[in-house]
């Protein structure tokens, strides 16, 4: 078997994700590069999740921060309102991602281009409105603190548990999504990337796949905030702010849309780079945007498809 | 049996007539044929058939049913399809996963139960991948199945269309130009294939240009010209109108026609 | 009656502020069929520019041109190095750049200026006039007549002048105008310019009203960008008209409902016009064909 023939294989992709999973943590100085390492993984989900949506079926978001935020006050409010365990606020939250996706996604996924993304973009800022006002609930523009998750009797707070959990779940989600592409839906997504109304005229249910795909990318950016929210104990309204839907989307962009190993390598330059700036903090702001702007003008398939086509692999 | 039957059917694109109230019956099992100089409105006619426009007035009846201003997927699904003339291909998918794409239809697994990868995934996607290579074997793209569709020469891609139309298992198969841009062996091929869908029981409806093609392959012509019907018969006598004639074929075409028969 | 009449008056003031945002965002994509969200950032621009070299002692009637003319270069770069050299990018594609230009500036903005909020001299004073039961202040007439000359100007430009009439063929079709013989890279760059210009002098007349900071520019893209949406993305009159309507309905859900979701007004509206009629009001329905 050609190393081609290999790494076209989808398991090959997720023994190589599990292998950097695995390896990485030997070169951690310290436990503070755990949490960079959690918080990879963590934003990994959520681009995952946007490239179901946008590297598969050809839509976008520039919202998608807002299922972040359902997920992050999902496993702040039920513990805190309700007293509840937090697991319980992560599946609620899930939950509730999950009928907003179906609630607002079938009329928000009939426009398509520009109107698509707009419109997305008015969804996301709505979310973080209502997370701002409803103080009461929420705590407002200073946000409010997390219970820590109980699994099994034990507290999660490590960052190397984090490390761990948040690893185990990208990798499961990977799965998932690489499970999609050869499969009846994940060709229909891909038909309808291509060309909608060939789709359409060979039967495909266009609306009802993209609302379908939409939920899921949904679920993935819930359960992404939730952990985020856990893992830092706390939760402000930036975690579903625009600047997070546009970090997302240049995630995705960036790694690759379409690509798994994409989204991981995305977030790691989106995570890994503030850190690497905090000396220069100001200067994030700007470097971002021109990083934004970079990969969209030059390297507008993103990194991991283009080396990708140079050693003749297809599927990542 | 009528399978297909268009009564007054029009469309308007802003003040433009397109489609003037056409009417036309297609007979179960037959080749019906579409001609009409350049902007006579027969792609327009297509895309109101095939539910992609709706229709400004007038009725489209599928085997009797009523099936006027559904949209192309439920269409699909009682048994219409088509191709466009101008190649709607998945080019970032493979040849195979082009036709396999016709199959969705037929296939019955969910999105979670394809995200989990369960065992009846397994079984249809090589369900699918049978019929796919079935298919593409009757137009002749068998060896291709594992490239991508981007790769493809223009006349392999419209035989590319016509088997991923297949896939869907039509009553009716709409055809739009199929032989546009293809030389004369590849317009031999097209007549081939289409010749081969009919045996099979599907009825075929065409839209084309080249005259060689037409005369040799229709059961019955109509001409549209100016959005409008200008005349509907066989072959021969379609090139004998003289309205025909003057609108559409000129005299040199109407030879050309005359020799397709032999 | 009187609150109803005061909500109103600051209504139509900060509409005619995205109005004038919106008009950018109609100049421009009518031009290039971009949408440009670096467009809050040319208000944002005009605003800081011309407080900051007032503050390093250059008097306000030198500022305010100055800062013009640096929004204006801002805005022919931004076309120059991210619409240029982007052709032949989706739609999206191309959203997404501007709004990597817009962070970029507002980056830039964070470290040359500052992060705190500033104001400029009123024009004539801060004394409310009185009209009826309300009261209005000066600098708001001062708005509504600027938003006035700006379109008046925009729309005698385009009516009667040559490149005004290059302009139009532009945007209606660019294939056409290339064809004959019109230059549309300059004409683009130059509906970025104006739509730069444009928006830098809706920063300067509002700074003395609503303040300015480093990020005000987010939040008024997308307002601008509602009322474009509302009048329908193409149409000039309905920019102006969209921008009113927006400012209108903010403030009066702002007074009769909740001020703390006065910006969701914005975003409602979009969300409302893209479902119900994308055209927006003054906009025409495109059929997509095949």
């Amino acid at each position: 078997m050609s190393v081609r023939r290999v790494l076209d294989h989808r398991l090959a992709v997720i023994a190589l994700v599990g292998a950097i999973a695995v390896a990485l943590p030997m070169w951690f100085p310290s436990a503070y590069y755990y949490r960079i390492g959690a918080l990879v993984f963590v934003y990994a989900l959520a681009a995952l999740g946007l490239n179901l949506l946008m590297g598969f079926a050809g839509q976008v978001s520039l919202g998608h921060a807002g299922f972040m935020g359902i997920g992050a006050y999902a496993v702040a409010i039920v513990p805190a309102q309700f007293a509840l365990p937090a697991w319980l606020g992560l599946l609620a939250g899930a939950a509730l991602s999950g009928i907003v996706a179906l609630a607002v996604g079938r009329p928000i996924l009939r426009l398509k281009g520009h109107y698509l993304a707009v419109a997305t973009l008015g969804f996301g800022l709505l979310v973080a409105i209502v997370f701002t006002n409803e103080t009461r609930w929420t705590g407002g523009p200073d946000g409010m603190t997390v219970a820590r998750l109980m699994l099994f009797g034990r507290t999660m707070s490590s960052a190397q548990s984090w490390y761990w959990i948040s690893a185990f779940t990208f990798i499961a989600a990977a799965t998932l999504a690489l499970n999609l592409v050869d499969s009846p839906t994940g060709r229909a997504l891909r038909a309808i990337h291509d060309s909608e109304i060939a789709a359409r005229v060979l039967g495909v249910d266009v609306a009802q796949k993209k609302l379908a795909i939409f939920t899921v990318s949904a679920l993935y950016a819930s359960v992404a905030g939730s952990f985020l929210a856990l893992l830092n104990g706390h939760v402000t309204p930036d975690v579903c702010g625009f600047l997070r839907s546009i970090e997302l989307v240049a995630m995705v962009v960036l790694g690759g849309t379409g690509s798994v190993l994409g989204s991981l390598v995305g977030s790691a330059v989106l995570v890994v780079l503030p850190q690497a700036l905090t000396v220069v903090h100001e200067y994030e702001t700007m470097v971002l945007g021109l990083v934004i702007m970079g990969f969209m003008i030059l390297l507008r398939h993103g990194v991991v498809p283009t080396l990708a086509a140079r050693a003749g692999v297809r599927w990542t | 049996m009528m399978i297909l039957d268009i009564q007054r059917l029009s469309i308007a694109f802003g003040g433009v007539r397109a489609v003037d109230e056409v009417s036309l019956s297609v007979a179960s099992g037959t080749v019906f044929s579409i001609i009409g100089p350049n902007g006579a409105g027969k792609t327009s006619l297509f895309n109101l058939i095939s539910g992609i426009y709706p229709p400004l007035d007038g009725r489209v009846r599928l085997g009797g049913e009523d099936v006027t201003g559904l949209p192309p997927d439920r269409l699909a699904r009682r048994g219409l399809s088509r191709t466009f003339q101008n190649l709607q291909i998945f080019f970032r998918m493979t040849v195979l996963e082009n036709v396999m794409v016709g199959c969705h239809r037929h296939e019955r697994t969910g999105i979670l139960a394809d995200l989990l990868h369960l065992p009846s995934v397994g079984r249809q996607n090589h369900a699918t991948r049978e019929r796919a290579q079935a298919a593409l074997e009757c137009v002749g793209l068998a060896a291709e199945a594992e490239r991508s569709a981007g790769a493809l020469p223009y006349g392999a891609l419209k035989r590319l269309e016509i088997a991923r139309a297949l896939t869907t298992e039509p009553r009716v198969l709409l055809l739009d130009e199929p032989a546009a841009g293809c030389n004369g062996v590849e317009t031999a091929e097209v007549a081939a294939v289409i010749r081969g869908i009919v045996g099979d029981g599907v009825t075929v409806v065409l839209v084309e240009h080249d005259m060689r093609l037409v005369m040799n392959v229709s059961d019955r012509i109509h001409v549209l010209a100016n959005g409008r019907t200008l005349a509907e018969g066989t072959a021969a006598e379609v090139r004998a109108n003289p309205a025909v004639v003057e609108a559409y074929l000129g005299v040199h075409t109407a030879r050309e026609a005359m020799r397709a028969q032999a | 009656m009187a609150q109803f009449l005061q909500f109103a008056l600051s209504g139509v003031t900060v509409g005619a502020i995205y109005g004038l945002v919106a008009l950018g965002f109609t100049l421009i994509y009518n031009a290039s069929e971009v949408v440009n969200f670096a467009q809050g950032e040319f208000v944002m621009l005009g605003g800081m520019t011309t407080v900051f070299l007032t503050l390093v002692g250059v008097p306000l009637a030198v500022a305010a041109p100055a800062a013009v003319i640096i929004t204006v270069a801002a805005g022919l770069a931004l076309h120059r190095f991210a619409i240029e050299t982007a052709r032949g990018a989706t739609p999206v594609i191309l959203i997404i750049i501007t709004i990597g230009a817009s962070i970029f500036l507002r980056g830039l903005a964070q470290v040359v200026f500052d992060k705190r909020f500033h104001s400029l001299p009123p024009l004539f004073g801060s004394d409310p006039i009185h009209l009826a039961d309300a009261s209005i202040l000066p600098q708001s007439l001062v708005v509504l007549a600027g938003a006035g000359v700006v379109v008046i100007l925009l729309g005698t430009f385009t009516g009667r002048t040559l490149f005004g009439k290059a302009l139009i063929a532009t945007a209606s079709n660019r294939l056409a105008a290339l064809l004959v013989g019109i230059d549309t890279r300059r004409i683009v760059g130059f509906s970025f310019a104006v739509s730069a210009a444009i928006g830098a002098v809706a920063g300067i007349l509002i700074t003395p009203i609503t303040l300015t900071s480093y990020d005000v520019g987010t939040l008024l893209a997308l307002k601008g960008f509602a009322a474009a949406m509302l009048g329908g993305i193409g149409s000039a009159v309905g920019a102006v008209v969209g921008g009113l309507l927006v400012g209108l309905m903010e403030a009066f859900a702002a007074g009769y409902v909740s001020s703390a979701y006065k910006d969701a007004v914005a975003f409602l509206v979009i969300l409302a016009v893209l479902f119900a009629r994308p055209q927006g009001l003054f906009g025409a329905a495109k059929p997509e064909r095949v």
